[in-house]
């Protein structure tokens, strides 16, 4: 049984603290490691949550068991009749109600902080397309470019199969992004699961949301609402890099080969200089 | 009365005279038929979820690449059609019509003491309606939906633009047709059910002393009755959107699809309880009945199935967290939501006062309700997750969600149909079943259903979307192990068909209660089967 547990316990430890990928892990049991204030917070509820849940799904097949085992024909063979108990009523009515109560109390501040959009630093527009986003840049001269996944036979080393894009989203990290969404055809939706960022892309309409990357890397998201023939081919990958780096490629025109000739670079000085580090 | 009996089965017609089923205006035939009908969609739907296990057995396309097995299952659009006629067939042809059609029309009259439904030729047509619309439902699969790919893959859900302007073959006309013809059949059903529960009920019977299982029909009825309109509106304005030009839907004449998404849901999430209700007033029956000892607080129960009905109206907007509501409009939803749970807890905790003192056979039918219970109990308390609009910036549309809904349907409904079917099935065919079979087909659910099922808990909280054909390789693992779980439910299933077989083959007589004392309501005072007509002289109840 200890042997057990310690499996169980590396195994967690193992899939949650994989935070150099920020790519889906294996056999993970949990969410993706939180990179945005918001996930962090995400993550703080689901763990309150899970604290709640799983005592009480334990409890019922605590009782369940033991009922089967008391109060079976052999063990009591003349049932009792007791159909009613009001305190028992009483209190099964309310101890529910009190742990609701609980959990609202956590659920709404994490609610209204991520729909309170703060001071945002610059917007991105993304459009849904059959099967592919467009990404805007309209704080940085309106420019725009379209992000389509990399064909499964034309996946490069360091690529990843239905995540990784031609020219993918790049943000500065620590900046807050508005995130406006919307779609050309049908309904899509922008997911990020490092963020905690989920939101409709629905034509005719603009969806705000934000995100506040604290970490730089590479994050992959799916488009998550269903879109047709391309639904799990139009993945979201962003780059989270310096402002420096982020300038850079401003200036080189985003959705061109220079541009991500810049970012290309950036990331191999950046890893040299982990390397070198390590 | 066994004199009666005698007499009234003299007349009984043959089951081969086709008239006796065609022109059928017994409760017991309908229901027979209801049930039968179930068991057939029942296997088409379960089939197509094995083509989805197979599929996402692996990363990479395996069955819908357009070519394995000669091109035959089609491609990615196919998957898509195969995901949504799995879910609307399980709603539509198979969870629905077993429950409320096969269980409520063979059970609500013999329950209440009445010889029959109130309109036993309403009955008639309610039923006939639904192979037709089925009909409708599986040749959308077979004409053209989006570009050269037959039939609709936009989702259950039937979300516009995907379902008007993605889908512009006729698949998605006959969907919406098979659908309105499906709804008349319920909203016509749920009038006879609520007209023979309020009018038939024999004396003495009074609202408060009727079996939980009507009442558990009785709200069902009353939410698909207020429900099904809504969705008869929704889908005649897509249906309208399509082919006459009108714009209810579509931006570029002034519409929205977000209004289709919060009609569908006013139906849609009441349509969910729906599901589960029936099985609720079944599971009271059987607890009540094997630990030989009345119901727990009754009224509890029956009140907290009325409140789980009239919540069930004002929470639908949960499911569209993500499409831009207003904050605080977020924020009630999450509320009215949670609400919800303490009803449910209610229930769960009265089951277990029941059988706390009681002197319980872990027979069939009662294994199958134990189990019920505690995978309802999964479900809940993920529900109580998923109702967070916070978290489901997280969960969304993600194999969380999957999770969580099979745990009440795929576990909680499904278990609680084979309960009930168990319970009542020397009742309903007249002869025995092997008790042994039918615990290995419970076993090896129990096993399978979770071993599919509870792996997608964890994919949905990493990052996976549902609707996925394909997906990243980190999720390559648990679909895995979900792939095989569908395996292990396979072989329970052929014990299913092997407890048919060895009823059909042995025949041993049933007799008119199995279950001894603890089974108390009007339905075991009858033979098995009961007469053709019963209760010509109507029980008193004291």
């Amino acid at each position: 049984m200890r042997f057990l547990t310690a499996l169980v316990l590396t195994w967690i430890f193992a899939s949650t603290s994989a935070l150099a990928f920020s790519v889906p892990v294996d056999g993970a049991l949990n969410l993706q490691p939180a990179v945005t204030p918001i996930m962090e917070r995400i993550h703080d509820f689901h763990n309150l949550l899970l604290w709640i849940i799983i005592p009480i799904t334990l409890f019922v097949m605590a009782l369940l068991i033991w009922v089967m085992v008391r109060y079976n024909t052999k063990s009591n063979p003349v049932p009792s009749k007791n159909s009613h108990n009001t305190l028992l009523e009483v209190v099964w009515t309310a101890l529910p109600v009190v742990i609701l109560i609980v959990i609202s109390v956590f659920s709404f501040p994490l609610l209204y902080y991520q729909e309170e959009i703060p001071d945002a630093d610059f917007t991105i527009k993304a459009t849904g397309n059959q099967w592919n986003w467009t990404y805007e840049y309209p704080d940085q001269g309106a420019m725009e470019y379209l992000s389509i996944m990399i064909p499964e036979d034309e996946i490069q080393p360091g690529q990843y199969r239905n995540l990784s894009v031609d020219y993918p989203l790049v943000v500065p990290v620590n900046a807050i992004v508005r995130l406006q969404v919307t779609a050309t055809d049908v309904i899509h939706n922008f997911a990020m699961p490092a963020f905690g960022t989920k939101i409709d892309a629905i034509p005719g309409r603009i969806n705000e949301s934000w995100f506040q990357v604290t970490e730089e890397g590479t994050y992959y998201g799916q488009c998550s609402e269903l879109c047709g023939l391309g639904h799990a081919f139009m993945p979201i990958e962003v780059r989270v890099v310096s402002q420096d780096a982020f300038d850079a490629w401003i200036a080189a025109e985003p959705g061109t080969d220079e541009s991500n000739a810049v970012i290309a670079a950036y990331e191999a000085a950046r890893d040299t200089r982990l390397a070198q580090l390590d | 009365m066994s004199a009666d009996a005698a007499n009234h089965d003299a007349h009984t017609p043959s089951i081969w005279d086709w008239k006796r089923w065609v022109f059928s205006t017994n409760h017991k035939d309908i229901g027979t038929m209801y049930l039968i009908f179930a068991i057939v969609a029942g296997i088409i739907g379960g089939g197509m979820s094995g083509l989805i296990r197979w599929e996402l057995a692996e990363p990479g396309l395996q069955v819908f690449n357009g070519t394995a097995f000669g091109g035959f299952f089609g491609d990615a659009q196919s998957y898509n059609v195969i995901t949504t006629m799995h879910g609307l067939i399980m709603i539509f042809f198979m969870v629905m019509p077993a429950m409320i059609g096969g269980f409520g029309n063979w059970f609500v009259p013999l329950m209440i003491g009445a010889p029959d439904m109130a309109f036993p030729r309403m009955n008639n047509i309610s039923f006939w309606l639904l192979p037709f619309a089925f009909a409708l439902a599986l040749m959308s699969m077979f004409v053209p939906g989006a570009g050269s790919v037959n039939g609709f893959g936009g989702g259950w859900v039937l979300y516009p633009p995907l379902s008007t302007s993605g889908h512009p073959g006729p698949a998605m006309d006959l969907l919406i047709l098979s659908l309105h013809i499906a709804g008349i059949s319920s909203i016509l059903g749920s009038i006879n059910f609520i007209t023979t529960i309020f009018n038939m009920r024999a004396p003495g019977m009074t609202m408060h002393k009727m079996p939980l299982f009507v009442w558990s029909i009785l709200v069902t009825v009353f939410l698909l009755l207020l429900s099904l309109p809504v969705l008869a509106g929704a889908l005649t304005m897509l249906l309208t959107d399509r082919n006459f030009g009108t714009a209810f839907f579509d931006p570029a004449g002034g519409g929205d699809p977000v209004m289709y998404q919060h009609l569908f849901w006013f139906f849609g999430h009441p349509e969910v309880y729906i599901m589960i209700l029936p099985g609720f007033g079944m599971v009271s029956h059987i607890v009540s009945t094997f630990s030989k000892k009345p119901i727990f607080g009754y009224l509890g129960m029956a009140y907290a199935m009325v409140s789980i009905g009239v919540i069930g109206f004002i929470v639908w907007a949960h499911h569209m967290f993500t499409v831009g509501m207003p904050v605080d409009l977020k924020a009630y939803f999450v509320a009215a939501t949670m609400v919800i749970a303490v009803p449910t807890g209610i229930k769960i905790f009265s089951w277990i006062a029941t059988m706390w003192g009681g002197s319980m056979e872990l027979r069939t039918p009662m294994l199958w309700a134990i189990g019920f219970i505690f995978l309802f109990t999964v479900g809940g308390v993920t529900g109580v997750v998923v109702a967070n609009a916070g978290i489901d910036a997280s969960l969304h549309d993600t194999y969380y969600v999957v999770a969580h809904f099979h745990y009440v349907l795929s576990l909680g409904a499904v278990f609680s149909i084979f309960a009930g079917w168990y319970y009542w099935f020397e009742k309903i065919w007249g002869v025995k079943y092997n008790s042994v079979l039918a615990r290995l087909q419970f076993l090896f659910f129990f096993v399978g259903a979770n071993v599919i099922f509870f792996p997608q808990h964890f994919l949905g909280l990493h990052g996976m979307p549902r609707r996925y054909v394909d997906y990243a390789d980190g999720f390559a693992f648990w679909n895995g192990v979900s792939s095989w779980g569908y395996l292990i439910m396979l072989v329970g299933l052929a014990f299913f068909f092997a407890v048919l077989i060895d009823a059909v083959v042995r025949r041993r007589k049933a007799e008119a209660n199995p279950w001894g004392e603890g089974a108390t309501t009007l339905e075991w005072t009858l033979s098995s089967p009961p007469p053709f007509h019963q209760f010509n002289e109507l029980p008193r109840i004291k």
